[in-house]
């Protein structure tokens, strides 16, 4: 189960500061997108917009066609850098709550039979991301690496279409990092979603991405910095024998035509 | 910074202090005596022995009660639920202003403002209200308190990670939901710490209150024999309210640590 996400001429901007420009792209179902570019240049805020916390200032974001509901909601999961799990909460406890959510509105409580039956579920997926051992610990005594594997557990929970990671490895040891690529790899392949990843590391981008799309400022103006937003300057096909451009992106290597300015001696320079 | 007391001298280094008031107050309530049998001012524990033995084991010749136990009764009563009708409203209310945005921008300034109303300055009002009885007394309580509750909660949510709030959400939780289980059982300790810091206060409106219109109680009491000097009674009452405050204050302190053992994980000691 996997939907597809479509940016259609979105614009973000706050207040005077333009972040991002013309986003139009189409993620198809099912692909694991990495999100690349400096800091400041829109990864985040990109990934926000698919969550429904921010919403574009211009341009609508289409998920399987149809406008995406403005909030978050159960259909998207999210794995964050950090304060992804609940510490009031047992292992056991944090991945409880998302069933606990959906069949009592108003306890959000279960109890008896259907108690056990979310539990069994539960212990399944704690297994599956490797923390049975650590079922009744609290996330303050687990390491960074078992809190995000828990993070992973609690979103898959939900069965969600889009898997949405921020910087999701960025605090982990390298050693750690790779053995939660291999479990991200395989939990993708399982439960068939689609996901975006935003990072820093462009080796795990390509390591893991079927698609690397690549956001940075092209244009720049000294004297007014915050006018131009960022823009798609690289989006890769990874699944092919060696990253290629995908069908029908124009990358922006140069700046549109403009007038010369009359002062501008450095032509040569640009 | 670097030097911790440990075990048993922890405790010994805490009783000095006590230890050495008590010694000084003997000391000079000796002296005193020494120069006029008939000084008031310190009287010796002797004296206050049979005070205390007078007001909390012999019934009141009059009345036929025992005064001590009276009078905590009805204070305990009128502090109870004050500062219980008080975290209750501090709860709610923190908790609506502190996850809705739209209760925010309504309530918050107006309690903002009633924060900063002097709770003393309304007591007239709340007499001339409420009539004399038990009820002006318990409106100044919570007066007094809940808005600082409300404030202090609503600032304690504002302090949890957004993060958190947006996972619940993804997990399906409507904000009733974010609410009682991911918000209130994080907050609750900071609830608890911060009645426990309301004591002293909820005290203090207590004792005003009673000290002005009263017919029973721990503040009428000890407001009534200042009229006789009777130092002999009133020591002894003001180390009986301390003692009461003290243990309510130890009370919630372990409760909480108890209950909400994870919130403790991080502080030092």
């Amino acid at each position: 189960m996997s939907s597809s996400i479509a940016f259609r001429d979105v614009w973000v901007e706050y207040g005077d500061q333009i972040v991002l420009e013309r986003l139009n792209i189409t993620i198809t179902p099912g692909s694991f997108v990495s999100l690349v570019g400096p800091s400041g240049a829109g990864k985040s805020t990109m990934l926000r917009m698919i969550l429904g916390q921010e919403h574009p200032t211009r341009g609508q974001i289409m998920l399987d066609g149809t406008p995406m509901s403005p909030e978050p909601g159960p259909d998207r999961g999210v794995v964050f850098q950090r304060y992804s799990v609940f510490p009031h909460l047992t292992v056991l406890g944090n991945v409880l709550l998302g069933f606990e959510f959906a069949a009592s509105p108003f306890t959000a409580r279960l109890f008896g039979a259907a108690r056990k039956k979310a539990v069994a579920e539960s212990e399944k997926l704690i297994a599956e991301v490797g923390l049975e051992e650590h079922r009744d610990k609290y996330p303050h005594q687990l390491s960074g690496g078992m809190q995000q594997r828990l993070a992973i557990a609690q979103a898959i929970a939900k069965k969600p279409k889009v898997l949405l990671l921020d910087e999701p490895f960025g605090a982990l040891d390298p050693g750690t990092r790779t053995q939660m690529h291999e479990l991200i790899r395989f939990l993708w392949k399982d439960c068939g979603m689609t996901i975006v990843m935003v990072t820093h590391d462009i080796k795990e981008a390509f390591a893991l991405g079927t698609r690397l799309i690549a956001l940075d400022k092209k244009r720049r103006d000294p004297q007014a910095p915050e006018r131009f937003g960022a823009v798609i300057t690289y989006d890769l096909d990874l699944t092919r024998e060696s990253a290629v451009p995908v069908m029908g992106f124009k990358p922006l290597t140069k700046p549109e035509p403009r007038k010369p300015e009359p002062q501008a001696q450095s032509q040569g320079a640009h | 910074m670097n030097i911790a007391p440990q075990g048993a001298s922890r405790y010994l280094l805490a009783l000095m202090p006590f230890v050495l008031i008590a010694f000084l107050y003997v000391a000079g309530s000796a002296e005193r005596r020494a120069a006029n049998p008939e000084d008031k001012l310190l009287p010796p524990v002797s004296e206050m022995a049979a005070a205390i033995k007078r007001v909390a084991f012999e019934p009141d010749r009059r009345t036929g009660e025992y005064a001590l136990w009276v009078d905590t009764a009805a204070s305990l009563q009128r502090l109870a639920i004050g500062l219980g009708i008080a975290t209750a409203g501090g709860l709610i209310f923190g908790l609506a202003i502190g996850i809705l945005p739209t209760v925010s921008a309504t309530l918050a300034p107006l309690v903002g403002v009633l924060s900063m109303v002097p709770p003393m300055a309304v007591l007239p009002i709340l007499f001339i209200v409420f009539g004399l009885g038990e009820l002006s007394k318990v409106v100044l309580i919570v007066f007094g308190v809940a808005p600082f509750l409300i404030r202090d909660l609503a600032l304690s949510i504002s302090n949890l990670p957004h993060e958190q709030l947006v996972k619940a959400q993804t997990l399906g939780a409507s904000s009733w939901q974010v609410a009682i289980r991911v918000v209130l059982p994080q907050i609750m300790p900071r609830l608890i710490e911060a009645v426990r810091l309301s004591i002293g206060p909820a005290f203090l409106f207590l004792i005003s209150a009673e000290a002005i219109a009263a017919d029973v109680g721990l503040g009428y009491r000890i407001f009534l024999l200042r009229r006789y000097l009777a130092m002999d009674t009133i020591l002894p009452y003001v180390a009986w309210i301390t003692l009461i405050a003290f243990v309510l204050d130890w009370a919630l302190a372990r409760l909480s640590r108890k209950a909400f053992a994870f919130a403790y994980v991080t502080e030092r000691r």
